[in-house]
């Protein structure tokens, strides 16, 4: 199961209809906990970027490194440089390859990952955007070895990825600006982590339509 | 909310342009234009003075760019961290290939885009180091000082830093400097009214009438306690009680005091609060050096105070006294 490369800018065209559809959702959330501008920072930035690749023939990985560059240069916060090397990652790793399969994708993810943590410093459980990348990689992985297809990887990749996202509302923040919050950070989903299961998300969901 | 503004997604750049317009006999402008710089940076011979930061503390970031002050500021949205290219075209702006000290706050995402243009500045062969200013003590307890927010005190590191910057000082002496002027510098807020991001239209968090949050933030982080109002007097003993023991500053030391309304609170009562932590640190023989008084850092129209104490030796009271000419800071 493969798809190509070069048909896969839908992927990103999707990525910037999710984040705009989704604008007022992610702001509502972050305001509970955070400043309530997630939804217009991430809506700035994917916007940007659409127009950029509007009309534009490019592949997957071009398309993932405007998005990256774009959210690395004209917006910051903290979502700006986490979502910055994640495609910038997902582009790097996929660069070079017509086919993209599963064991592609499985890098590509991987790569991006650690591009996240290694920027941002947080663990597994202090309520962040890893809480739902990292279990959704595990699950992808697992899928993976034990031989499963590309679709079913996908899936497992989904699945998780929304388990792990509905795991930080009871989650106390331990990073960032909601961490001063303690036990009242409790009860509320993570602004990142949500935007971020709607981007995993998208993304399988655009690639399983591509299978 | 009644605001006189144009678009409340366009805040940041509407400001930027008439502040531009306001101050162009200070500021000069980049090919970023989410970096401003000073009109004769990068001063020959010097080390370039960079910060940055989110938008709405005014007139933090961009008004203490300036002579003796600040070489290139980098700007964001408000309160968000301005982006690692902007931070990155800040430090070019800056070098005059005597190195780039990078002098910002203890927050996530300044963190990280500062991470970043740190590697871009590094491939292009500039020498920049950081000092990241923690001073605010409600922030985190003292054994975990890394996780203290950085909030008024940097205006004395910016201060500090760029008076040793401008002697020709190397980056290495420049750097120690902002870091002895923030490691003796607290900062405690007091916030009685919250404000409102333009473009999220209401307040993201709560003050009651006739209540005081103590150890507030600089974006409405919660504090240490929420308390009924106190007078002036209150105030500033509860202030001082908590950052009077936490470097400790005692009898006999000096003492520059900074204190900044947060947005809405009149200068009087600002003035009323400094007269109360004045007669406060006579009355324990901590003698002021010297003192500021006004909107130095606000948090758009909060309504608070912040209470800022720079414990001096002999190097940071020379430096903190050199004429030093900016938008929110001039001074003979």
């Amino acid at each position: 199961m493969t798809f190509k490369n070069s048909n896969g800018l839908f992927i990103i065209k999707n990525l910037v209809k999710t984040i705009q559809d989704n604008k007022d959702y992610l702001s509502e959330i972050d305001g509970k906990i955070g400043d309530g501008d997630h939804g217009i920072n991430m809506n700035k930035g994917f916007t940007l970027c659409g127009q950029k690749i509007e009309g534009r023939d490019y592949n997957m990985s071009k398309g993932f490194q405007v998005l990256g560059q774009t959210l690395l240069t004209d917006i910051g916060g903290s979502m700006g440089p986490l979502y910055g090397v994640f495609f910038d990652e997902l582009a790097t790793a996929s660069e070079g390859y017509e086919d993209v399969d599963s064991l592609v994708f499985k890098n590509m993810i991987t790569a991006a990952c650690e591009a996240i943590q290694e920027i941002g410093n947080a663990k597994r459980g202090d309520k962040t955007l890893l809480d739902t990348l990292l279990p959704a990689i595990d699950a992808y992985n697992a899928a993976y070895n034990k031989g499963d297809d590309f679709k079913e990887c996908l899936m497992a990749f989904q699945e998780e990825a929304k388990k792990g996202w509905q795991s930080t509302e009871d989650m106390i923040a331990k990073i960032g600006r909601a961490s001063r919050l303690g036990e009242r950070s409790r009860g509320v989903l993570d602004a990142g982590a949500t935007s971020c299961y709607l981007i995993v998300n998208s993304i399988a969901e655009s690639i399983m339509e591509m299978l | 909310m009644s605001r006189i503004i144009n678009n409340p997604d366009l805040v940041v750049e509407d400001m930027l342009e008439g502040f531009i317009k306001a101050n162009s006999h200070i500021i000069a402008t980049t090919e970023n234009k989410r970096v401003l710089k000073y009109k004769n940076a990068p001063v020959e011979g010097k080390v370039g003075i960079v910060t940055g930061g989110g938008s709405g503390h005014k007139p933090a970031f961009i008004g203490y760019i300036g002579k003796n002050m600040c070489d290139a500021v980098a700007v964001g949205e408000i309160f968000s961290s301005p982006t690692a290219k902007s931070f990155y075209d800040a430090i070019r702006e800056a070098d005059s290939g005597k190195g780039v000290a990078v002098l910002y706050g203890n927050y996530a995402g300044d963190n990280m885009n500062v991470k970043m243009a740190l590697r871009m500045a590094k491939a292009e062969g500039i020498q920049v180091k950081t000092v990241v200013a923690n001073d605010d003590v409600a922030s985190a307890p003292k054994n975990e000082r890394e996780k203290r927010r950085g909030v008024a005190g940097e205006v004395l590191m910016w201060k500090i830093a760029a008076a040793k910057a401008s002697t020709g000082a190397a980056l290495d002496e420049v750097i120690a400097a902002a870091q002895k002027s923030i490691d003796n510098t607290c900062s405690v807020g007091i916030g009685t009214a919250p404000c409102t991001i333009p473009s999220v239209g209401h307040p993201n968090f709560q003050i009651e009438e006739g209540t005081m949050e103590v150890g507030i933030g600089h974006h409405g982080e919660p504090g240490v306690s929420v308390e009924p109002l106190k007078t002036a007097s209150g105030a500033a003993k509860e202030m001082l009680d908590i950052i009077l023991p936490d470097l400790p500053i005692e009898n006999g030391d000096e003492v520059v005091v900074l204190l900044s309304g947060l947005g809405a609170t009149p200068v009087m009562e600002q003035y009323i609060v400094y007269n109360e932590v004045e007669s406060l640190l006579r009355e324990k023989g901590i003698k002021v050096h010297r003192s500021y008084v006004g909107n130095y850092f606000t948090s758009l129209e909060m309504k608070g105070v912040t209470l800022t104490l720079l414990k001096l030796d002999e190097e940071l009271k020379e430096l903190v006294d050199m004429p030093a000419e900016s938008v929110g800071l001039t001074q003979f």
